[in-house]
């Protein structure tokens, strides 16, 4: 098949470009959620992104949480934001690392002036952005501009087999277009570590990423007050065939198909080497890990699953694909796109490779996904440790 | 490793198990399930070679076959790598999971 060379995308002002064209309205913290949600009530074509953090936060935890709410400003998904926290300081910070970007953002604080002042205010500016994005078009950008990143979910071995060979093998024709990617989960990588680390560009991408992992892991045996077995895996995943870490981790792998990693990021880190694949340190909790790569600035994302997970996210389309027969019979609404031939032998990889391209760039050009129509919009914040 | 082939499928029908690696002992039933005493139609992926073998147990879509008996600690291998570890002998043709195989890991 011959890979479309464009997409119909949103550019925006630091010349990315977006496949939504979405005003977001980010609360600071979790106090804020109430006139977030008020303000997008108000006025149509915004969303409200709440979550429960951003309260006494310090250190490393606090500096995530503004890498995630700058992050998720910046995408190019977002045509502008709207931030409001209880005080104006942080507030503050957030919107002046979105406004690097060139696009509109404002920012408003509670505090002295109380909720529904704040809410008719923050409308009336929500009003103003919301009519500014309609005009908005979509114009045809280079395929180069997608930026993937992927994540599976309700693995089970059928993951393994067939809808993470298929995205592995879409990365391996997209890679050498210029396309940007990026694979995260890092505790659902353990038992594959080892032959991960080779997939390193560079030995500086090989040490990065043992660094990163052996962290996580050592977190995981000082907390684990078991064998983990009622959580990594998933009864979802035995129920699915998946026995153990280690087989749930080879199949997890098939996603990155023969790419090689060239840089390792920080959770909800902006990629900066250039096109190419990375890896994110990340949750394998998917709500948490696809907003961790949402506000790496991804801004399309494929998403494997076995039994059946339904997550979306509200400002980076997620694209589900099954090699589940009874997944994609039982749960037809929540899956994009159905390999399960591939069992049957009915279809090879390549040709499911090429099955999943047409559906990205289709979904890269405005159709929704079955979580977008379902109204999947899971924004859960990172959270390293308790609050000071 | 573990990768489907992309060569031209011939025969389409009658796969009843998908074995990833030549290496491995262990297969995925693909279809929605296989019953005691079936005679199962295996591929395996690397080399896209086919093998038979005769089922012990019912085993549901996407649970794994023994392709050969196993003892208590030997290692369990699938896309031609380390799964784990037999905790409970299992003989070929019997269903692997849980109750017979762990992680070395957590």
């Amino acid at each position: 098949m011959e890979i479309p060379k464009t997409f119909l995308g949103y550019k925006r002002e630091d010349g990315r470009t977006g496949t939504r064209n979405h005003v977001i309205i980010l609360p600071v913290d979790d106090i804020s959620n109430a006139c977030a949600e008020a303000v997008a009530n108000n006025i149509k074509g915004t969303i409200a992104l709440p979550h429960s953090y951003g309260r006494l936060q310090f250190g490393a935890d606090l500096e995530l949480h503004f890498r995630t709410m700058i992050g998720t400003g910046k995408n190019p998904n977002v045509a502008a934001v709207i931030v409001i926290g209880i005080e104006p300081k942080w507030t503050k910070r957030i919107v002046d690392a979105i406004a690097t970007t060139g696009k509109p953002v404002e920012g408003f604080s509670i505090e002295g002036v109380g909720d529904i002042d704040t809410i008719a205010r923050v409308s009336k500016k929500a009003q103003e952005f919301s009519i500014w994005a309609s005009e908005k078009q979509r114009e045809e950008r280079p395929i180069s501009d997608l930026w993937i990143s992927v994540k599976c979910g309700e693995s089970d071995t059928t993951s393994g087999l067939a809808s993470n060979p298929t995205v592995g093998n879409l990365m391996d024709k997209l890679e050498p277009l210029g396309v940007h990617l990026c694979f995260g989960e890092t505790s659902e990588l353990t038992g594959a570590e080892t032959v991960c680390e080779k997939r390193g560009k560079t030995p500086e991408a090989q040490e990065k990423f043992r660094k990163t992992w052996s962290s996580y892991n050592d977190f995981i045996l000082k907390e684990a007050t078991d064998d983990l077995s009622e959580s990594q895996p998933t009864a979802g995943n035995i129920a699915g065939g998946l026995t153990t870490i280690e087989e749930k981790a080879f199949g997890n792998f098939q996603k990155i198909g023969g790419c090689k990693f060239i840089d390792v990021l920080e959770p909800a880190e902006e990629p900066t080497k250039g096109p190419g694949l990375y890896f994110m340190d990340t949750s394998s909790a998917a709500a948490e890990c696809v907003t961790l790569q949402a506000a790496g600035g991804f801004n399309l994302h494929l998403f494997p699953t076995g039994q059946g997970n339904i997550i979306g996210n509200p400002i980076e389309p997620v694209v589900k694909l099954t090699a589940n027969p009874l997944t994609a019979r039982t749960m037809s609404e929540h899956i994009d796109v159905d390999v399960s031939k591939i069992l049957s032998r009915e279809m090879n990889l390549d040709e499911a490779g090429d099955e999943l391209i047409k559906a990205t760039i289709r979904v890269a050009n405005g159709r929704l996904t079955c979580a977008e129509a379902l109204g999947h919009r899971e924004f859960v914040m990172t959270k390293l440790y308790r609050s000071a | 490793m573990g990768r489907i082939s992309n060569k031209e499928i011939v025969t389409m029908a009658g796969t009843d198990i998908i074995i990833h690696d030549e290496k491995d002992n262990v297969g995925v039933v693909v279809i929605e399930k296989i019953t005691p005493k079936q005679d199962c139609d295996c591929w395996i992926m690397e080399n896209d070679k086919s093998v038979k073998i005769q089922s012990m147990d019912e085993i549901p879509l996407g649970h794994k076959i023994a392709m050969t008996d196993l003892n208590e600690g030997d290692t369990i291998l699938k896309y031609g790598h380390d799964i784990g570890k037999v905790v409970k002998s299992i003989k070929k043709g019997e269903h692997v999971h849980v109750h017979n195989v762990k992680t070395k890991k957590w």
